[in-house]
């Protein structure tokens, strides 16, 4: 118990931000038309791609003869990319499509 | 952390909140998706530049090497993707940011033994990444075909729920015990690929949109996690942004098929368990031809098309627009009628009529249309069966039973479009084929849609 109240106490700051920012997710996508729920899961799939910060810190933070560390982080950084220009890329090519005509 | 490296931080998380929120809007989307894009920019190049470590100038080569190659990668497939083949596209890019997040974890391990909190972050972050990977890859060719089976052998859930409880059992103690070996970490991790694959492999062809969303809202998760082990804010907010958006998708799209989300991960379905009712006899069908089709057609005052996946699969996306804008031409009133879940992902027909430059304000979504149905002389059924299945409101022993569905029962006239009599996606027997009102036009759906559109033209 007291582990846990230390626990709290020392990460009070990440457990207020993730609560906020689950709130924040739920309302900013509740309501969306079905219209855009394939651009949209596009989007939010390229969003998760920002994991790839995690693969470059790695490759910063490691010594320059760490042959595991650097390999790991540099496939980590080329998937963790790919999720990204490749999700943006994708959902901008959706969106692109979506035209009213008059 | 430098407060200039924050404050771009800052700046990329705003960016990303309001990007997702315009992506909500078809008028504002493309912004949307422009600015999430350059938040994530910023937040990347700050990464590399902004900090006071001495790095080598080897190491800056390599991450510049494997930033271009994985954009040149990615940007390549974006580019050559076709549209039928998005779900598939989205399911293989989010195993990559999950396999993406197991390998930083397998990095950071062995530089935190020790240090509880970090030690959670970390295995967990490996364990739900593996799971992500395997589990999309099992997707990814679920979709495109590859991987045909669905495996449904006895207690296979059982078997799973166990499984998946002894891997987080012993996580926690591998945790608890400050293990610093590197084979458990490795462990779990060949554990987790394994689960990812055990758990994607026994559900059937019509749940597959919930996987993928699910699987998404999984990487979002294992990418904040990973942020909480970096205390980077951008990452974690980023990342629980796309793991709440993922959960509410998916929540939409169960209700859309009237499903549980549990249904869907527990109750293997879709392909084997669903031949009940199909021994009934449903009386006989009727046959027609384009031009019979064409004049019931022409003479009718409004039309509403339904478009399903066999209209994708034949490529038929701008036949159906030639269809629909010769009709309009002639007076009739044409609306496509779109279910949540036409197509492959929910959303989907919808891109995929984009592409053809159907006008967005034509397609109709379901608790919209349904009620048209009953004033509107021809229905047209393309390439579409189970979202048109009457079983769903009047056969409880439909595994479909309750599913939301397009009325298109209720119009004067019903033509339905397909290849052979073979069930649709969830294998079942479809009662309007057999309908009074209904005649079946046989043909692939380009070859019927464009012999209908030349019948037309001679009218």
């Amino acid at each position: 118990m007291n582990g846990l109240m230390q626990f709290i106490s020392d990460n009070l700051q990440i457990i207020y931000i993730l609560i906020l920012a689950v709130f924040v997710g739920v309302e900013v996508i509740k309501n969306i038309p079905a219209v855009l729920h394939t651009p949209l899961m596009s989007g939010a799939n390229a969003l998760s791609g920002v994991v790839v910060i995690g693969a470059i810190l790695v490759m910063l933070q490691s010594d320059p003869d760490d042959y595991f560390a650097l390999t790991l982080g540099f496939i980590g950084v080329v998937l963790g990319i790919i999720n990204v220009v490749g999700g943006f890329a994708v959902t901008g090519r959706m969106l692109q499509m979506f035209k009213k005509k008059n | 952390m430098s407060i200039s490296l924050s404050i771009i931080y800052l700046i990329a998380t705003i960016a990303f909140i309001l990007g997702l929120k315009k992506l909500g809007h078809p008028a504002t989307a493309k912004n949307g998706n422009l600015i999430a894009a350059s938040g994530m920019a910023i937040a990347i190049a700050a990464t590399i530049f902004i900090h006071d470590l001495q790095i080598p100038i080897s190491i800056y080569i390599l991450i510049g090497l494997a930033l271009l190659t994985g954009s040149a990668i990615g940007g390549w497939m974006a580019v050559k993707v076709k549209m039928t083949k998005m779900p598939e596209l989205v399911s293989l890019f989010n195993g990559f940011g999950g396999a993406s997040a197991a390998l930083i974890g397998l990095v950071e391990f062995s530089k935190n033994v020790g240090d509880k909190m970090q030690a959670t972050t970390i295995v967990s972050g490996i364990i739900i990444g593996a799971i992500t990977f395997s589990g999309s890859l099992i997707a990814w060719g679920k979709l495109n075909g590859s991987i045909k089976s669905v495996v449904t052998i006895p207690r296979y859930n059982t078997i799973n729920n166990i499984f998946i409880l002894a891997i987080i059992a012993f996580a926690v103690f591998t945790v608890s015990n400050g293990a610093s070996d590197q084979a458990i970490i490795f462990g779990l991790l060949g554990a987790g690929l394994v689960y990812g694959i055990l758990f994607v492999l026994p559900i059937g062809g019509a749940d597959m949109p919930v996987v993928i969303s699910l699987l998404n809202s999984l990487t979002g998760i294992a990418a904040a996690i990973t942020g909480i082990l970096y205390s980077n804010m951008v990452m974690l907010v980023g990342g629980i942004l796309v793991g709440s958006a993922g959960i509410i998708l998916t929540i939409a799209m169960c209700k859309g098929m009237n499903r549980t989300l549990g249904a869907v991960i527990f109750g293997a379905f879709g392909g084997t368990d669903s031949t009940a009712g199909t021994d009934k006899r449903l009386g006989s069908i009727k046959k027609t031809n384009p031009s019979d089709a064409a004049i019931m057609m022409n003479y009718a005052n409004s039309v509403i098309i339904v478009p399903g996946y066999g209209l994708a699969v034949a490529q038929a996306q701008h036949v159906i627009h030639e269809l629909e804008e010769l009709l309009t031409e002639k007076g009739v009133d044409v609306k496509y009628a779109i279910h949540p879940v036409a197509g492959r992902m929910p959303g989907h027909m919808n891109v995929l009529l984009a592409e053809s430059n159907v006008d967005y304000s034509l397609l109709v979504e379901m608790e919209d249309i349904n009620s048209h149905f009953k004033n509107t002389d021809v229905v047209l059924v393309v390439g579409a069966n189970d979202v048109v299945n009457p079983a769903a409101h009047n056969d409880p022993s439909s595994p479909i039973y309750g599913m939301p569905i397009l009325d298109a029962e209720n119009a004067k006239h019903i033509i339905v479009n397909k290849r052979t009599m073979n069930a649709g996606y969830a294998g079942i027997e479809n009662e309007l084929f057999y309908n009074s009102k209904t005649v079946m036009l046989f043909g692939d759906a380009k070859d019927a849609l464009t012999s209908l559109v030349s019948e037309l033209k001679n009218m």
